[in-house]
């Protein structure tokens, strides 16, 4: 699924929460979360199955076909801060919902599951040898992004992890670098750092 | 015409080269002196390996009986065609060449699986043609990577059925197809090249584990119902027929049946592919082995791995061939063998027979100098 596709899933769902909240009145203001008017979600649910029905190729869940494919390490579980504190009385700045942490969660997970996506297709790296990144990285084994940046002795300078990334790209993979804040750079080091979630930092480190 | 520089590479290989034709023939005496004039003029000149190429170890340990049969081996090439990468073929033709320069000639080549990377015809049609410039005549072992488009039919086309035995110099051999995986294609209605790619992606969770599966293994009973239990037996198969990494398919999911077919046998080595490194396990009788491959090194897996295994050195990513290469399987009278590996820019390193045996006590291989992260 290309990302413009992505964008349009996400804009389609976007203006069906939207058409749920405007189908609250005034008078619903002090309903609590969670308690959405039953007509409001029944029209919100009836404008996104319209939407599928007329957009059959953008319905496929490609999160969670490349999560079945691949294993990926979830994001970190920020559920304790909902718990609070007596110090978060009067304190704007702290106060989540699960709303809050849910949507942290799955955008989170979001890039570094399209980053995976890449990682395992030679055609989304741009390669024209057919080659991609998991055929030497299974699960991205053996790319240590936690030991840089460090002197990289065969480029003659400090590397990051993105300078690695780049030089695979260009040499085994035979692609175009990418640019420091492309999409695909970005969601690259993101899945990268994902895998290797738990072990510590140690920059510098052969 | 010849070129006037000579790169690194070629400098090192005629080196090697060299040094491989001086020691030929030596006795003891000689070769201790040959070691040692090689490492003075390697030092004076300042080199450290592998620069340069050394003498580090050639011989078994002492006690060791005479190798009676050679195999040498050449796995894991992973063939795309040449006008999609011609990388992984000029490096099948570089162990093609390695092989074919081996003297004497080895009693015969095994490929340890892989040839091709998707199972394409025309990736097996450029392998097949390649492994004919093989001297010495070829057995040949399946891979996931030759099966899973066409569940076999152009790899048997070409090199016939994939289980099979035969008998050298008293030692009895046995090549499975170890690959085998239960259906998880056609619920999902994949076409046969998405089957394949799903195989062929190593951490892709939507595929089975593999297996020998229940009719090779009734295959193997009978097979060996003939040969008593001090008949030396080489089995070669392309997974380890162990469990060693699910996740990535170091493994066979009905290893322990298998194992308890082999082990009435006093001696039996399991001679496996698909690892991509230098892996060494021994599981009560029977000694396992790994193979290099011609094509990238893997990672060693993130648990499991047997504590007889000495890692190689984590490879370069600035060299496309470190890490990869070939070898050769010297099989002793009692049916144990050294292991060697054969690097292609490292010096080569071997699993001797007294190592194994002495549950890693004696003969132990070099170290690596980079571990795993």
């Amino acid at each position: 699924m290309s990302r413009g596709m992505r964008l349009a899933s996400t804009w389609a769902a976007s203006f069906a929460v939207a058409t749920l909240l405007s189908g609250t009145g005034s008078g619903e203001q002090e309903k609590k979360e969670g308690q959405e008017k039953p007509e409001g979600k029944a029209l919100a649910d009836s404008i996104l199955s319209q939407w599928k029905r007329k957009n059959p190729e953008r319905v496929s869940d490609w999160m969670a076909e490349e999560k079945e494919r691949h294993t990926i390490q979830p994001p970190a579980d920020n559920s304790d801060l909902l718990k609070g504190g007596e110090q978060s009385i009067g304190n704007v700045y702290g106060q989540y919902t699960e709303k809050d942490v849910l949507m942290w969660a799955r955008e989170t997970e979001k890039l570094v599951v399209e980053g995976s996506r890449i990682f395992h297709d030679a055609g989304a790296l741009g390669s024209t040898v057919s080659v991609s990144c998991d055929m030497c990285h299974p699960h991205a084994a053996n790319t240590h992004p936690e030991t840089y940046p460090k002197f990289q002795v065969q480029m003659g300078r400090v590397a990051l992890l993105r300078d690695m990334i780049n030089w695979c790209v260009e040499q085994p993979v035979r692609g175009t670098r990418f640019e420091p804040d492309d999409e695909r750079m970005r969601a690259l080091e993101a899945y990268i750092y994902a895998q290797r979630r738990g072990k510590n930092l140690d920059y510098g480190k052969h | 015409m010849r070129p006037k520089h000579k790169s690194v590479e070629t400098r090192y290989m005629e080196e090697r080269q060299e040094f491989f034709h001086s020691l030929k023939g030596l006795d003891r005496r000689s070769f201790m002196k040959v070691s040692a004039a090689a490492f003075g003029a390697a030092a004076t000149r300042g080199l450290v390996p592998p620069t340069s190429f050394q003498p580090v170890r050639l011989s078994a340990g002492q006690g060791a009986s005479a190798a009676e049969i050679h195999i040498a081996y050449i796995s894991d090439s992973h063939l795309y065609e040449k006008d999609v990468n011609d990388r992984f073929v000029r490096s099948l033709l570089r162990a093609v060449d390695d092989v074919n320069q081996l003297d004497p000639q080895p009693d015969f080549v095994l490929y340890g699986g892989d040839l091709a990377q998707l199972g394409q015809s025309k990736e097996l049609d450029l392998g097949a043609q390649i492994l004919k410039e093989l001297k010495a005549p070829v057995r040949m072992m399946v891979g996931e990577h030759d099966w899973y488009l066409d569940l076999g039919e152009k790899w048997k086309s070409l090199f016939g059925q994939p289980t099979y035995s035969w008998d050298h110099k008293g030692v009895h051999f046995v090549t499975l197809l170890s690959v085998v995986e239960k259906d998880f294609w056609t619920a999902r209605g994949m076409s046969p090249m998405e089957r394949m790619k799903t195989v062929a992606g190593l951490d892709n969770g939507v595929q089975s584990p593999f297996t020998v599966g229940a009719e090779q293994r009734r295959w193997l009973e009978n097979d060996l119902a003939r040969y008593s239990d001090d008949t030396p037996l080489v089995v070669f198969s392309h997974s380890p027929l162990y469990k060693l990494y699910k996740f990535w398919n170091f493994w066979t999911d009905d290893a322990e049946e298998v194992q308890a077919i082999l082990r009435r046998f006093r001696n039996t080595v399991v001679i496996h592919g698909h690892t991509h490194q230098m892996l060494t396990n021994r599981i009560g009788n029977i000694h396992f082995h790994g193979m290099l491959a011609t094509s990238w090194p893997w990672p060693y897996a993130p648990e499991g791995i047997p504590a007889l295994t000495i890692q190689m050195s984590r490879p370069d990513p600035f060299n496309p061939q470190d890490g990869c290469g070939d070898g050769e399987v010297r099989v002793h009278s009692d049916g144990l063998v050294d292991k060697i590996y054969n690097f292609w820019n490292r010096n080569p390193v071997t699993v001797a027979r007294e190592y194994t045996v002495s549950w890693g006590k004696e003969s132990v291989p070099a170290r690596p100098n980079r571990p795993s992260y």
